[in-house]
């Protein structure tokens, strides 16, 4: 919605024709056809026609004809792009802005690297050591505030979904740790 | 092959009983030392769900087990989704699971990697009963009325039930083999929605559990025409069994507990103390005699038993509603 | 005029000090449950139940009720405050909810919610009260080819007026149909687009997945780029005069909030619809009838009165196939069924008949409990929006954890915590190029009873399309569903037409 946005404002300035947006456009929509493909061929397991014996569609049917629409209409967004009129043909602003791209790649590695850590350190350490990296390092706030969350967060989550819901949170090998609050709470 | 069972169900029977007796020893050896999952091999709000859930809340308020048992539902692809986890829960002494005839049939329709020989047998709690069910408003009363309404129907006769290699379907089909049938299988997503079908009028009959039509035969909306069972049901003393009428038509849903391959036989004989002391509560006696559940509880290898033998009777069950469609 | 003595008896009950402190604690606890991530109103009763069964049967139902309708007014205060549904039923709040939020108008919001709610479920409980018994034959009318004519409708109200990018959008819907057929094939029983033999997906993808990846960890990801770290909302302050004014301004919306608890509550009491068809239908009507459509999506106040009446309304309404069929409409109904067999009741008909006590008692906990629901929120909106004034990297990390566990806890796989990353990303690069995203989450929701009622239909009629033609009910909606198509394209052919005329553009 921003995006639009922004590209209609530059339209009305003037740009180029072709800009990194369209190109944007193009790689995602040639992206969304493979993915439809790939669906169909999972989708093909399974009977994808008209059941005459029993009436009605197939087992694969659905998911296969829907890739199928999500593949024509992905082509024509391809198609579109070459014509002058197609969105972002003058939007010259690139598809991620340099300056902060950085945080989000960063931030996006972090994430991965903690639900990695779950199944082994497990949540208590996992959860703590991202918000100690979030707040310290990437946030820079003060050690009392990053203290204060990275201690209060794994206890609310211990007393929240543990204790008070039932919903036990992976440990992997810190498992044995929480043998006697078990004990205790439960 | 019936006195054989018989002869291992009464050792089963006297070896749960050395069980019990020894029970109290085995149990201060082991303990759980956290809350024990127990998976669901099917969705929230079906039967088995509520069933398990049932269960939870006994063993809770009676205080049977030391630590919470926490029900967590698994219920994709049929149960394949809970068979694969158990699967690679091997030596985990803090699950359970909570089964149906799925157990089977799900890996007996497709190759998920899953024996199910591996699994430890834990306790049979019930078997759950079938009844063929029409609308009230239909002027079929007996079973030679049921099959001369199908007949004169022309393979429009519409049987909903559960998904499809499901119990329900493979009831309808041994109904068809029986008696030559067509049947048009309408396939819901749990027995509540095929019951309200039946009653709506969207669908022709039904075979339901009984816990599942009970509202409605109550409200006098449903007919029992004939149950599934070996015996009468004493919630439905007027309706004839499938036998009595001179059709071997019998079929049953187990509600079993197992546990993943290479459980600490400690844990199997705490666990297998708790649902005998389950089975022993006064709830559940209630519930089963008013839901026409047949609490027949069964433990160890006896259950081992009857799950091959159950397997390879629905190997051919499904072979033949396969062959049927 | 007995109903009257019996719903007396029930007030009397409800309204001892000992069951206030009990909808109070109730409710309190589900306005946090609902209002995280992930968890709503199922996760309260589940874990609710097993001890309902130690305390006395009529406080255990008034327990039951309040921590349900704690959750549903908590549901939209995840919505509003961070643009993440906790609930499906919540989804459509978002549209105008968090672009409130956005605009500093967080308190506001929280407050149409929560008045909206509170109206909602008035409503419908009057309803339930007077006509629960007959309504129940409608229920049972509703077949597969209503169900399917139902769930057409609903997205017909709704996706009629987008004015995105036509191709995207029908992209998007495609995309959250075929990831919603992940899964189980119920009609034949086989497993089907099972990805790279991941036994996490036999249970299909499920919606709080999808809505926890895309509107929290793709909405954080896409707000560190586009702000750069600056705060995302212009600080929003309560007051005492605001809290009035909001209530004033709700005093105005009187048309949206009937409107949306009749179609509430009437689509809510069929089985298997529920709750989020009911909000999309009424935030679509609301936007359809408005004199303004052009401000739904950027903070209109209808938008989020309009489903959240809804939303409460239905859930209220799915209580009445739950106790006079014995079919639950959602996961929490049919958790509150079986307790209901566990107490020894048997829903169906001749409930109402055999257990009067019980069920006008369930009745008056639910005035009560809808009551004390919206005073409880309101006292709490203060707190809810000074959470907001947190610096941007702590709120954000905050909602990442919340993310993570809350995406785990409701199956407990770490499989979903994976997709919630994964659709977390795809969903901020797709964002980037103008792909709509409601359509994707709400085809999710839908798309499988969508699929099942069209094949179970074709299947009972041998294959005869015509089937959803000819029976009545169904037939009446596939007309109106056929009108919301073309009305938005008349006013866009009128307004073509006035151009043409009118030289000066």
């Amino acid at each position: 919605m921003i995006t639009g946005a922004r590209g209609k404002l530059r339209a009305c300035l003037g740009g180029k024709v072709e800009t990194i947006m369209l190109t944007a456009d193009r790689v995602l929509a040639a992206g969304i056809m493979v993915l439809s493909v790939y669906f169909m061929w999972h989708a093909s397991a399974l009977p994808i026609g008209w059941n005459g014996m029993t009436g009605g569609p197939g087992g694969g049917a659905f998911p296969f004809w829907l890739s199928g629409i999500m593949f024509l209409c992905a082509g024509g967004i391809v198609l579109r792009s070459f014509k002058d009129s197609a969105p972002f043909a003058k939007d010259d602003t690139p598809f991620f802005d340099p300056d902060t791209l950085r945080s989000v790649v960063v931030v996006t590695l972090a994430l991965t690297a903690t639900v990695a850590a779950l199944p082994f350190a497990g949540a208590y350490i996992a959860i703590p050591m991202f918000l100690l990296w979030y707040l310290k390092i990437y946030g820079k706030h003060g050690w009392v505030l990053t203290g204060a969350l990275t201690i209060c967060t794994p206890v609310f989550l211990f007393f929240f979904f543990e204790v008070t819901l039932k919903i036990l949170l992976p440990k992997g090998w810190t498992e044995p740790w929480f043998f006697p609050l078990y004990a205790r709470f439960f | 092959m019936t006195l054989k069972l018989t002869r291992r169900l009464s050792l089963a029977l006297a070896a749960s009983a050395a069980l019990a007796a020894t029970a109290p020893a085995f149990a201060s050896d082991w303990k759980p030392s956290k809350p024990v999952e127990m998976v669901i091999m099917a969705g929230q709000g079906g039967g088995a769900d509520r069933l398990a859930r049932l269960f939870q809340s006994i063993i809770q308020k009676e205080n049977l087990a030391s630590m919470p048992i926490l029900p967590v539902n698994k219920g994709g692809g049929s149960g394949a989704e809970a068979l694969r986890y158990l699967k690679d829960k091997e030596g985990d002494n803090h699950v359970i699971m909570a089964t149906l005839n799925s157990l089977y049939t799900t890996p007996l329709r497709t190759d998920i990697g899953v024996n199910i020989e591996e699994f430890t047998p834990i306790a049979r709690m019930a078997l759950d009963t079938f009844v063929l069910w029409v609308n009230a408003d239909s002027d079929i009363y007996t079973l030679d009325d049921y099959v001369a309404a199908v007949r004169a129907s022309g393979g429009q006769w519409k049987m909903g039930g559960t998904g499809t290699g499901q119990e329900d379907s493979l009831v309808t089909s041994m109904l068809e083999n029986e008696f030559g049938l067509e049947i048009t299988y309408v396939p819901f997503k749990g027995g509540g929605d095929v019951a309200k079908n039946l009653v709506g009028g969207h669908i022709d009959s039904t075979v339901n559990n009984p816990s599942e039509q009970l509202g409605f035969f109550t409200a006098g909306k449903s007919r029992p025409i004939a149950t599934f069972t070996p015996t009468r049901l004493a919630a439905f003393p007027d309706t004839p069994t499938m036998t009595e009428l001179g059709h071997e038509l019998v079929y049953d849903m187990q509600r079993s507990f197992v546990a993943p391959a290479g459980m600490a036989p400690e844990a199997v004989a705490y666990y297998t103390e708790m649902f005998e002391k389950l089975n022993a509560s006064e709830e559940w006696q209630t519930y089963t005699s008013e839901k026409s559940l047949a609490p027949d509880f069964l433990t160890g290898d006896a259950l081992g038993e009857y799950f091959l033998v159950e397997r390879e009777k629905h190997a051919s069950l499904l072979e033949m509603s396969e062959q049927g469609s | 005029m007995e109903l009257l003595g019996y719903l007396g008896e029930g007030f009397a009950t409800s309204l001892m000090p000992i069951n206030i402190l009990i909808v109070m604690i109730g409710v309190t606890a589900g306005l946090f449950i609902g209002a995280m991530p992930g968890l709503g109103s199922v996760n309260g009763v589940a874990i609710v139940l097993p001890i309902t069964f130690i305390v006395p049967p009529s406080s255990a139902i008034i327990l039951l009720c309040a921590i349900y309708y704690g959750a549903m007014y908590g549901g939209a205060i995840s919505s509003i405050l961070l643009g993440i549904p906790g609930a499906s039923t919540a989804v459509a709040t978002t549209f105008d909810g968090r672009p409130m939020a956005q605009q500093g108008k967080a308190g506001l919001a929280l407050i149409a919610a929560a008045a909206a709610s509170f109206v909602g479920g008035t409503i419908s409980v009057v309803l339930f009260t007077l006509f629960a018994v007959p309504l129940a034959d409608v229920a049972l009318a509703f077949g597969p080819a209503e169900e399917f004519a139902l769930v057409l409708l609903a997205f017909t109200t709704f996706v009629g007026l987008g004015g995105d990018d036509v191709l995207k959008t029908i992209i998007m819907i495609c995309l959250g149909l075929v990831l919603s057929a992940v899964g189980l094939d119920l009609i034949s029983g086989d497993p089907r687009l099972i990805f790279f033999d991941q036994p996490g997906f036999y249970s299909g993808i499920s919606f709080l997945v999808l809505a926890i990846g895309i509107y929290g960890v793709g909405e954080i990801l896409y707000t560190i780029e586009t702000q750069k770290s600056a705060p995302q909302v212009t600080p929003a302050k309560i007051t005492f005069r605001e809290l009035w004014y909001g209530l004033k301004e709700i005093n105005k919306l009187w048309k949206t909030m009937s409107f949306g608890s009749f179609l509430g509550f009437f689509v809510g009491m069929l089985p298997a619809a529920g709750a989020t068809p009911a909000a999309l239908m009424s935030y679509g009507i609301a936007k359809l009838l408005s004199k303004k459509p052009e401000t739904f999506g950027k903070g209109a106040i209808e938008g989020v009165a309009a489903p959240e009446t809804a939303n409460n309304a239905a859930s209220t309404g799915s209580l009445l196939p739950m106790l006079t069929l014995g079919i639950p409409g959602s996961p929490t109904t049919a958790l509150l069924l079986g307790g209901m067999v566990m107490w020894g009741l048997v829903p169906g008909p001749m409930l109402f008949i055999e257990q009067p006590d019980f069920v006008w008692g369930l009745i008056s906990s639910l005035y009560t409990a809808n009551l004390f629901a919206v005073l409880v929120n309101l006292a709490l909106i203060p707190l809810f929006v000074w959470a907001l004034r947190m610096p941007f990297t702590v709120l954000c990390s905050l909602v990442f954890v919340l993310c993570l566990v809350g995406g785990f806890a409701p199956s407990q796989k770490l499989h979903d915590v994976w997709l919630i990353v994964g659709f977390g990303v795809v969903g901020y690069v797709l964002r980037k190029a103008d792909y709509p995203m409601a359509p994707l989450v709400l085809a999710l929701v839908l798309g499988p009873l969508m699929e099942r009622s069209f094949r179970q239909t074709l299947i009972a009629e041998q294959g005869n399309m015509m089937a959803f033609v000819e029976r009545p009910i169904s037939g009446t909606f596939m007309a109106i569903a056929a009108l919301f198509f073309v009305l938005p394209m008349l006013k866009h052919v009128k307004r073509l037409l006035r151009r043409d005329l009118s030289p000066a553009e």
